[in-house]
């Protein structure tokens, strides 16, 4: 079937976005690698609902986490694009919004939580610390960059971010979540370990 | 140039000598307020111990060394002043001095199986590399005595025995505000003991200090408390003024007074909206961060940033207030106390909080002092510890403004102290917001700073107690060592002390009016 070529949100134009390159990377391998007609339209239904309600597990460690609460008040208020709702157990959520330093302690506990949560998820590092250790990078006991330890999805750069960088962190990843293969693609079934 | 007065103590004498001066009849040093652990290198291992007398405000340091460097040992004072015990085993990770007499030797900040103590001068950075086994936590301690012969022995405490239940919260928990964890043994419902375990957000700040130039140090203070950022940065920036000598213009110590206290009505505004949030109420948040969104305005007017500003350099401010600042300032002011009725309403006369704080969690003066509780939560239990009055800085000495204090110690009253500080503040910026005077915000200061040798300190009333920096230089562009008391360390070891016998389902509540900022803890 024939993926529609753009990954359209209704919040932002596609020409106001800036990283198209890597999504247009991953409609082309969606268009080769081909869908049927039933699965393709389920999918396309099953992502536009996924997109519009993420859930985050809270995982604030410092400053970031600040600005991520004044998301949730009235003026930024993130409930417009459906990411207000947030999980305080990693069971429940589909994304990990890792908001500030990740210290050698907290590396573990982080990789756990990670582990926790049910796939497909999702992961955001927002500010320069989960990014590549920011202004902590030569410290004894900061990870330089948290895609040492789990896989990330979107970076949002800041120290700590503006709202509205949170708003185009977010609107990257639910366009990326549009472009997905769901049915056999990232809701495959996890293989167990002693099944090789 | 006003650099500390340092008596110099040799280390068995340590403990005879603080017991001395905690119990001095003219003016007893009974409030500890750091301890600060040094590397001399050839001279050996050592503290300083910064100390205050509650009734005068005097201020006095004392200096113990050690030579042993592999078997360093010191006598505890923790008998003197309970705040000790925590601040002992912060030494102790930091540099492996060991305090004889202190019951609790576990690792404060870094893992139990760390190798090495970070802050020695000689500590390789490379030699910790990232452990991603999950931690287990040994519920017994090590306790070392010194024997009169003059050995030392070892003997373990149990911190949880088998007959205890423990519940762990945290560090991934909504409430705790931040990563902080607790290991709550509980009784039925009753608190019986609280084991708070730091370091989840510990990113050795401290260490990172001694290789950077002073300027270059102001740039981690914001980080510390990021709801105190233009306290933590003025304290820095004053010690490196006084140490250098810098005088600054009356016109930049107007606009870090105006700024200080615009970020203590923030502050106070994120704590009523995250308490009330923690106790169930949602709507109270909203209101907390409607307001508080208009002083981020008005910051990022004229800083350019919202949570963390950079604004405060030495020498005096980064950049002149934007045009519209008065203007700006004394509507919000306006506004505020239009509003600020309909915050008590909602939530100070309800059945429901006054039951949950009222008579719940309290904190006396004598633990206070003795836990050394700076900020709000001492001014509840009656303790006048505001830094602003009794060691004035910048423009506090010639306004006029009142100490809130309550003697009740409970949440209710910690809760309170803090409404009507942001009352306080709004009467302070009035004072100082017409009269900025003319001149300049920033005075030309060399562009490699070094200071003269010497230990310098100082301290401010950040939102939530005393900040103080402490400041050893050996006449480099690097600090020596650049050591921060943090506010919040003190109150989380208060929590044991006031949990004791409460109700589970009031921990949050309790560690929610203490208001601790975790990051500020770790450092």
């Amino acid at each position: 079937m024939e993926i529609k070529k753009r990954t359209d949100i209704r919040s932002m134009k596609y020409e106001e976005f800036r990283n198209n390159d890597y999504l247009e990377r991953m409609v082309k391998q969606l268009n080769d690698d081909g869908a049927g007609v039933i699965v393709g339209t389920a999918d396309e239904l099953i992502n536009w609902g996924r997109s519009n309600s993420l859930w985050s597990l809270t995982f604030g460690t410092s400053c970031c986490a600040i600005e991520f609460m004044a998301l949730g008040a009235a003026r930024y208020d993130m409930a417009r694009f459906g990411f207000e709702v947030t999980r305080n157990s990693p069971r429940q959520a589909d994304m990990i919004m890792v908001l500030g330093t990740i210290t050698h302690r907290m590396a573990p506990v982080l990789k756990r939580l990670y582990d926790q949560m049910a796939e497909p998820k999702y992961v955001v590092a927002v500010g320069g610390c989960t990014i590549s250790g920011g202004p902590f990078r030569n410290s004894y006991h900061v990870v330089n960059g948290i895609d040492k330890i789990i896989p990330v999805d979107v970076f949002i750069p800041g120290c700590p971010p503006r709202p509205e960088a949170f708003y185009y962190g977010m609107m990257q990843l639910q366009r990326k979540i549009k472009v997905e293969r769901f049915l056999g693609g990232v809701n495959r079934k996890e293989k167990k370990e002693d099944s090789k | 140039m006003n650099a500390d007065n340092i008596i110099l103590v040799k280390a068995e004498d340590l403990y005879n000598e603080a017991s001395r001066l905690r119990y001095d009849a003219k003016q007893p040093m009974d409030y500890l307020r750091d301890i600060v652990g040094m590397d001399w290198g050839e001279e050996g291992l050592g503290a300083l111990y910064y100390m205050e007398c509650t009734a005068t405000g005097t201020r006095m340091v004392l200096k113990a060394v050690t030579a042993d460097r592999d078997n360093a040992f010191l006598p505890s004072v923790c008998n003197l002043w309970k705040t000790a015990k925590i601040k002992e085993r912060e030494v102790f990770d930091f540099f492996g001095i060991r305090f004889t007499g202190n019951p609790d030797m576990r690792r404060l900040f870094l893992r139990e199986d760390w190798k090495g103590y970070p802050l020695r001068k000689d500590y390789d950075m490379n030699s910790n590399p990232l452990n991603m086994e999950n931690e287990e936590n040994a519920d017994v301690t090590e306790e070392y005595t010194l024997m009169p012969d003059g050995t030392i022995k070892g003997k373990e405490n149990v911190v949880f025995g088998s007959e205890d239940f423990v519940v762990n919260i945290g560090p991934q928990h909504p409430s705790t505000h931040g990563v902080l964890r607790m290991r709550t043994s509980i009784d039925g419902e009753n608190i019986r003991r609280i084991d708070p375990i730091l370091g989840y957000i510990h990113r050795g700040i401290e260490k990172m200090n001694e290789s950077l130039t002073y300027p270059q140090t102001l740039a981690l203070t914001d980080r510390l408390d990021y709801l105190s950022a233009h306290h933590n940065r003025h304290a820095l920036c004053m010690c490196i003024e006084q140490a250098a000598g810098i005088e600054i213009s009356e016109r930049a110590q107007y606009i870090r007074t105006i700024m200080d206290e615009l970020q203590r009505i923030d502050s106070h505004l994120l704590f009523y909206s995250c308490l009330v949030m923690d106790m169930g109420g949602l709507t109270p948040f909203f209101y907390g961060f409607r307001e508080r969104e208009m002083i981020l305005d008005i910051m990022e007017e004229t800083t350019g940033g919202r949570l963390i500003q950079n604004y405060n350099v030495i020498g005096g401010v980064q950049a002149d207030i934007h045009p519209d600042f008065q203007r700006k300032v004394k509507e919000f002011i306006k506004h505020l106390r239009s509003v600020i009725k309909d915050y008590h309403d909602i939530f100070t006369g309800n059945v429901i909080a006054r039951q949950r704080l009222v008579g719940v969690g309290v904190l006396s003066r004598e633990d206070a002092i003795s836990l050394g509780a700076t900020g709000g939560t001492g001014r509840a239990s009656g303790w006048s510890n505001d830094v602003r009055k009794h060691h004035p800085y910048a423009m506090y000495d010639k306004v006029d403004f009142r100490e809130i204090t309550r003697t009740e110690g409970d949440s209710f009253a910690r809760y309170m102290v803090r409404m009507d500080e942001i009352m306080e503040s709004c009467h302070i910026i009035e004072q100082l917001i017409d009269n900025i005077p003319e001149g300049e915000f920033r005075v030309k200061t060399k562009a490699i700073i070094k200071l003269p040798e010497g230990n310098f300190s100082t301290s401010v009333e950040s939102s939530r107690g005393e900040f103080g920096v402490m400041l050893e230089s050996h006449g480099d562009k690097y600090p020596y060592r650049l050591h921060y008391r943090s506010t919040g360390l003190p109150l989380v070891d208060t929590m044991d002390t006031v949990c004791r016998g409460q109700k589970i389902a009031d921990l949050i509540a309790i560690g929610g009016t203490l208001d601790f900022v975790i990051p500020d803890i770790d450092r």
